[in-house]
């Protein structure tokens, strides 16, 4: 079938695969690739520019998806540091867990974590939506600037420290909020969003459940009499 | 960056193995570490009466013979050498201290990588691939091993400068990452009398834990005192005669992976380091935790 091609890393290097992806594949009129064996490969399908749905069975290692634009890329399994970072459009779901970094300052698309995320999952976030179906590491949506982050387990320390606008819900307990962070009244909108964004993790949960955090704004502007304090 | 990697079989039938199960694990973390490797490997105890010392030669062209008769005439006893190129393995029953006092005095161009009843130590400079088959590392056998592939970020590239560290008996530690007050730390511990061999980093962290197991801490209260008295990243990996433990800073900028099966606990900086391990895709897999301690017993 012309539309759905096949690789297998045992046999593949991670180059020659990469390589058809951002060379190969369109002028192919490929729209489905497999990925066997990955076995922990870094930056697999990165750097994505053409939609088509990419299904890597195993896990992966450093920055899978990183920078994607337009694919759809599924890892069943656990990927490593730097999933889907800076992504920019497009889908990108790990069926495992996601080690640290996951959706790293992405800008657009949306990050499914079926498992838990580590430390600093959408550490400066840019616009991208993330749903976590486990819990994450501390510091996670660090300075995050804009995009919405939903966290069905618990969450670790400084959960959204420094944010911008940022909006994060999160359904369990919170070790820690960080600097500037709140909690806030979940209006219709909010709700709203949780239920969209749980529909497209295909997570089922009541949105009622969640709290919202976002930003006091209080860090926008350097107060000298703060020392330090917020 | 560095790269670790720790396995504890706890299938007795797959310890003969254990060398071979490990060299693919090591060769795995090469791009972390393309400088030196080295590795700890426990096995069954020698005698009560006996202690083993792993002494390595570096580019001394050692003539391991006369080494051996000097050291059994000067310190009566039994005294058995087994050698792997420009290391050795001696085990002897005379007191340790009185073969490491001897070694400086009359023997000075070796070093004494490691004493215990249980540890064996190999560790140079080189690619992991040419350091494990320098030292055959595929034939050893034994209960568990604590490996290290290093890029040096803030020391030389020397032998005594690679990992795994040791201090005391029976016990050694990698790490992957950077301390930042590594002078404090050996500042408290001289005065002590505790002496240190290099100007590493990770030398004071290995003397630290070694010197409050021996004040008597266990693994986990001694890994716990670190929380407040070691400043920087890490993930560190240790060994004793009977455990591994691992742990990682508040931070946990130093990945690690752990997977676990009936059969073995298998620690690695990455999965790829992991991916060849039988039964691994079986195994539960998952990432330690910041400031949580993890140990294994054999």
């Amino acid at each position: 079938m012309a539309h759905l091609k096949q690789f297998d890393l045992a046999v593949t290097t991670l180059r020659e695969v990469n390589h058809y992806l951002h060379k190969q594949m369109v002028a192919d009129g490929v729209q489905s690739v497999s990925i066997l064996n990955p076995d922990g490969a870094h930056s697999l399908a990165c750097g994505m520019n053409a939609p088509a749905d990419i299904e890597i069975d195993g896990h992966v290692g450093y920055y899978v998806a990183g920078m994607n634009k337009y694919a759809s890329v599924t890892v069943n399994g656990n990927a490593g540091p730097g999933a889907a970072e800076n992504m920019m459009s497009g889908f990108v779901r790990v069926r495992g867990f996601a080690s640290t970094s996951a959706a790293a300052s992405a800008r657009g698309g949306c990050m499914v974590i079926e498992g838990d995320a580590s430390t600093r999952c959408g550490i400066s976030l840019k616009g991208a939506d993330i749903v976590v179906g486990g819990d994450v590491g501390s510091f996670s949506g660090f300075m995050a600037q804009a995009g919405r982050m939903v966290i069905c387990g618990d969450a670790g320390d400084a959960l959204g420290d420094s944010l911008y606008e940022a909006v994060i819900y999160v359904r369990g307990k919170v070790k820690s909020l960080g600097a500037d962070a709140q909690y806030e009244t979940m209006a219709d909108a909010d709700r709203a969003s949780v239920a969209e964004l749980l529909g497209v993790a295909g997570f089922k949960h009541d949105p009622a459940e969640f709290r919202r955090i976002a930003s006091a704004r209080k860090l926008y502007h350097w107060n000298a009499d703060a020392n330090q304090e917020y | 960056m560095c790269g670790i990697v720790g396995l504890l079989l706890k299938n007795p039938a797959l310890r003969p193995r254990l060398g071979e199960l490990m060299v693919p694990m090591l060769i795995g973390m090469t791009e972390r570490g393309p400088d030196s490797a080295g590795l700890a490997v426990f096995t069954q105890p020698v005698a009560a009466s006996l202690h083993k010392l792993s002494l390595y030669a570096g580019e001394h062209d050692i003539d391991w013979s006369t080494f051996l008769a000097s050291l059994t005439a000067a310190l009566p006893g039994q005294h058995e050498l087994k050698r792997a190129g420009n290391h050795g393995v001696l085990t002897t029953s005379a007191a340790p201290d009185s073969v490491t006092a001897w070694i400086e005095t009359h023997a000075a161009e070796l070093t004494v990588l490691s004493v215990g009843r249980s540890i064996d130590l190999y560790k140079d400079i080189g690619a992991p691939a040419d350091v494990a088959k320098r030292y055959n590392f595929a034939n050893l056998h034994g209960t568990h091993l604590v490996g290290h592939t290093r890029m040096a970020t803030e020391s030389a590239v020397t032998p005594a400068h690679a990992h795994p560290f040791t201090a005391g008996r029976d016990f050694c530690l990698v790490h992957n990452g950077s301390l930042s007050n590594p002078n404090l730390v050996r500042r408290k511990l001289e005065p002590l009398g505790i002496e240190f061999e290099t100007d590493n980093d990770t030398e004071a962290a290995c003397r630290y834990f070694e010197w409050r197991l021996r004040e008597g801490d266990d693994l986990q209260t001694a890994v716990r005192s670190g929380f407040e008295e070691l400043d920087g990243f890490y993930t560190f990996l240790m060994g004793t005669d009977t455990e591994l433990a691992l742990v990682r800073d508040a931070f946990a900028c130093k990945p690690a992976i752990v997977a676990e099966t009936d059969d073995y606990v298998a620690v690695a900086s990455e999965f790829r380091g992991l991916a060849h391990l039988p039964g691994v895709h079986g195994a539960k897999l998952f990432e330690p935790r910041p400031q949580e301690v993890y140990s294994w017993r054999i």
